[in-house]
């Protein structure tokens, strides 16, 4: 997987770019891990100011990191890697337990609550232009609901 | 499903529950119940397991006599369905109260070849200490899902892969019969009902 090289060129070109994000990212959050456990999901909420897409992240925290849809299909439960999603203009997009997230394959390390996962978003506007977005999301217990994070637990976006 | 049973009988039951729309239970008898999962009650499917659990020891239903049964096969690098049907299923064992002492968790992998006994063990227990993972080797793990009409998938993504699955709950009562499954979509509340029933401890 090169998803670490491709976003850093990608962030290099960009540094200077733009100086303002088009894309927010609220409320994001990784679900913890137990030890040996090799994989979670990452949880936000998007909110882009144009319309874009997210067509790719990546983490230190391992080399495998993919945009996933989950859908129920006769109480099946199926998981998919998606291409891109779609993230409308003044539409909020809801990357949360039972829709779409963050998959984070093959870690090395267990994933702590408390911890702090960084994330780099890449964004894909219509015309073609691409920026990137750092989030440093916090890790909720394992077994930390479906709910959103509190109304008061937005600014975790970072530059 | 009619039931018939002495009219004496059913008129105490009927003034007890004082008109409550839940049936209840708690005698011998399984009485026309109305639960919010689907009852399959005297299905020829889901009757048992033979698996194994993180001590190495082999499990089947008899070993949770007196318990009532919740299972979920499911597997530990899901991020979404299985963590949710576990906070759930920690939610019914609370609302349950003291009863809740009566409901047996039970997860099962269908993911055997990640989901090493350390994993499942310390992946179950994170939702309750009370709650138990169960594996079989790949054979074992289709038989016990077939025998449970569960459908599970190995589905290759990038350089790993995932696992399609059912994501029902199936509950026995503590007499080891096969009762209801509950839909991934059903509130820890409306399941919390349903085992006050199968528990013999609904009120009106």
């Amino acid at each position: 997987m090169k998803f670490v090289s491709h976003t850093l060129i990608a962030a290099a070109a960009l540094l200077g770019a733009h100086a303002h994000a088009q894309v927010t990212v609220k409320d994001a959050w990784v679900r913890a891990t137990v030890p040996q456990q090799k994989a979670t999901g990452a949880f936000m909420r998007l909110d882009a100011a144009k319309d874009t897409r997210l067509v790719s992240a990546s983490s230190p925290v391992t080399p495998v990191v993919e945009v996933h849809e989950m859908a129920m299909q006769d109480s099946v439960m199926r998981m998919r890697q998606i291409p891109a999603l779609d993230v409308p203009a003044g539409k909020i997009v809801e990357l949360k337990p039972g829709g779409y997230h963050v998959m984070l394959l093959d870690l090395k390390q267990q994933v702590k609550e408390g911890d702090t996962v960084p994330l780099t978003l890449v964004f894909e506007g219509k015309d073609g232009q691409r920026e990137s977005v750092e989030v440093k999301a916090p890790v909720r217990a394992l077994n930390a609901s479906a709910q959103p994070a509190k109304a008061a637990g937005h600014g975790e976006h970072k530059h | 499903m009619t039931h018939t049973f002495p009219s004496t009988r059913r008129t105490l039951l009927l003034a007890a529950g004082a008109g409550a729309a839940l049936t209840l239970a708690g005698c011998d008898r399984i009485l026309p119940a109305s639960f919010n999962g689907v009852d399959i009650t005297g299905a020829s499917y889901a009757q048992d397991f033979r698996l194994t659990d993180v001590e190495g020891r082999e499990r089947t239903l008899a070993d949770f006599k007196g318990k009532a049964v919740m299972m979920f096969f499911g597997f530990t690098q899901c991020p979404d369905v299985c963590p949710t049907a576990l906070v759930r299923a920690a939610e019914i064992k609370r609302l349950l109260g003291t009863d809740g002492e009566r409901l047996q968790v039970i997860f099962v992998t269908v993911d055997p070849e990640r989901d090493l006994p350390v994993v499942l063990k310390a992946y179950t227990q994170a939702f309750d200490p009370s709650f138990i993972g169960l594996y079989g080797d790949l054979q074992k793990t289709a038989e016990t899902a077939k025998a449970f009409k569960v459908f599970y998938k190995k589905v290759p993504t990038g350089s790993s892969y995932t696992m399609d699955h059912s994501a029902f709950s199936y509950v026995f009562d503590p007499k080891g019969k096969i009762r209801l499954v509950l839909r991934h979509e059903q509130s820890a509340q409306e399941c919390a009902q349903d085992l006050r029933q199968i528990l013999g401890t609904a009120s009106a």
